[in-house]
């Protein structure tokens, strides 16, 4: 069973409709990428799929036993973060409040979930540092970790490179990429980096105000709408 | 000196005001860390204006115990604030400003009409500046004041993770499932509490201070979390504690002495950073 499948999702932003026809599933161990241009409906795409945001119409099934409340998402830097006195430890538990429910404070658990995390991404020397005085691929990785601790099957990633200088680029792109073949994780990156979708997606959907294609990355190389795309932005196939 | 202190501290309204005072500023601060990482700060002080018309309303109506309107009052437009800021921060930012001052000119604008009090400008000057109310406290003032700040400790500690994950990312807490819009309006009834008890303390025009200086100071001098909330709640109990004895000593206006109390620390942790070469 999928993970995530839509049907003839409809999304609207400030009540206009931005994209319709959505038709896409998410199965386990996949990385998919979602492509298009900005302002084509990727990130309210993905955060209708994360609960941030409403649909006008259509289907979204949660399946395989994933929870809508335990998909590991990292955001995009905001200005708030900027000059926030925050620990990466601290930044890092954070993505264990929703095990805790109602309980206050953090138990053994999380707090061992939270190092065994910072340890699987290299971080874990950086856990008493000051999050707002580490490098943008430092912040990432941080960012990284908290959205495991959330989840531990699926992750959503928006524009994870986004700012990053092309040495921290290649390293957050690799890493990513182990988590989806070795830890079996499945991922969901938004990006408009098209040459780093098809090389490391398995899987593409391209929207735009309908959606332009959804398949394997072999396939999408081949079709109409991938070889336009993938030529403007200098891929060699 | 020492001596004269001992003899003020005899007098049971004396302890009344150093205890409801540090209370106060205790409550501030902690509140204070959250809402300037939210930059929400403009908020907390639009607020201790609506205060303040609300005080106006009530004594123009000749109610003896204002806060059962202020409060309400102050409640209903944090809870409007909060709402209509969080999509469009631009008009939010001129919405509150539209409302601060609203709230001045209409509370002076009706106490200038209907007061009946003999000294008007004196009336208005305590309400905005705070003056030596604090040390006419009644003892039903003290307790109402005990309570209030009780159940915002609470509040703080019991949902101190959760305030800190809302703080740092609000779209990263939604989607893990945490009521965020919940813990929102948590923290705009929290204010408007806080500021309806800090106005007897320091007056309208300064609650911002309480709820600024404290954090802005904690956070020249840690770089975690835990440690700013720790360091705001002891920099508001040292500074609410030196201001209010040396108001009693030197017979100056309470919330303009705390006020200056912080303001020196500030200048002295900033001097340290630049001496230090901190950042």
């Amino acid at each position: 069973m999928s993970l995530i499948s839509c049907k003839d999702l409809e999304l609207a932003y400030e009540g206009r409709c931005i994209a319709s026809g959505l038709n896409f599933q998410v199965e386990e161990g996949d990385y998919l990428c979602i492509v298009g241009e900005n302002g084509s409906g990727k990130s309210t795409l993905m955060k209708t799929l994360l609960g941030l945001k409403d649909y006008s119409r259509g289907i979204i099934t949660f399946g395989g036993g994933l929870r809508p409340d335990a998909i590991g998402y990292l955001p995009q830097q905001t200005e708030v973060q900027r000059d926030f006195p925050a620990s990466v430890n601290e930044v890092v538990l954070s993505g264990c409040l929703n095990r805790c429910g109602i309980r206050p404070y953090y138990n053994r658990q999380e707090k061992e979930a939270a190092s065994r995390n910072m340890e699987r991404l290299g971080i874990e020397a950086l856990a008493r540092r000051c999050y707002r005085e580490l490098s943008g691929g430092q912040q990432q990785r941080v960012l990284l970790a908290r959205a495991l601790c959330a989840a531990d099957r699926l992750l959503v990633l928006d524009e994870p490179v986004s700012g990053l200088d092309p040495h921290a680029t290649a390293d957050l792109y690799s890493l990513i990429e182990s988590l989806n073949k070795e830890d079996n994780m499945t991922i969901i990156m938004v990006s408009h980096d098209i040459g780093a979708a098809v090389r490391y997606g398995t899987k593409i959907l391209h929207v735009s105000s309908r959606p332009l294609f959804f398949g394997k990355t072999e396939a999408y190389l081949d079709s109409e709408v991938g070889k336009i795309y993938t030529a403007k932005a200098g891929v060699v196939s | 000196m020492i001596e004269k202190l001992i003899y003020y501290l005899g007098f049971p309204f004396v302890r009344y005001a150093l205890l409801v005072g540090v209370l106060i500023a205790l409550c501030t601060s902690l509140l204070g860390v959250t809402l300037v990482l939210k930059r929400y700060s403009m908020i907390g002080d639009g607020l201790s204006h609506v205060a303040f018309g609300a005080t106006a309303v009530a004594s123009v109506f000749q109610i003896v115990s204002d806060t059962y309107i202020t409060l309400p009052v102050t409640v209903i437009c944090a809870v409007i604030l909060i709402r209509s800021g969080k999509n469009t921060r631009l008009k939010g930012d001129a919405a509150i400003a539209m409302l601060s001052v609203g709230a001045l000119a209409i509370g002076y604008l009706l106490l200038n009409v209907f007061s009946t009090s003999a000294n008007l400008s004196g009336d208005v000057c305590s309400t905005l500046f705070g003056s030596t109310s604090i040390l006419t406290l009644s003892r039903s003032d003290v307790a109402l004041c005990m309570v209030l700040s009780v159940v915002v400790l609470a509040v703080f500690l019991l949902f101190y993770n959760k305030l800190f994950a809302i703080t740092f990312d609000e779209d990263f807490s939604r989607a893990t499932g945490v009521k965020a819009e919940q813990y929102n309006l948590l923290i705009a009834v929290i204010t408007a509490v806080v500021i309806v008890i800090a106005m007897n303390l320091v007056g309208a025009l300064l609650i911002s201070a309480l709820i600024i200086f404290p954090a802005i100071s904690s956070m020249r001098l840690f770089k975690n979390f835990r440690a700013v909330v720790i360091s705001s709640a002891c920099i508001a109990v040292f500074c609410a504690l030196v201001g209010i004895l040396i108001s009693i000593l030197a017979g100056t206006p309470v919330g303009s002495t705390i006020v200056t109390a912080y303001i020196v620390l500030f200048a002295g942790i900033e001097i340290f950073g630049l001496i230090t070469g901190g950042k």
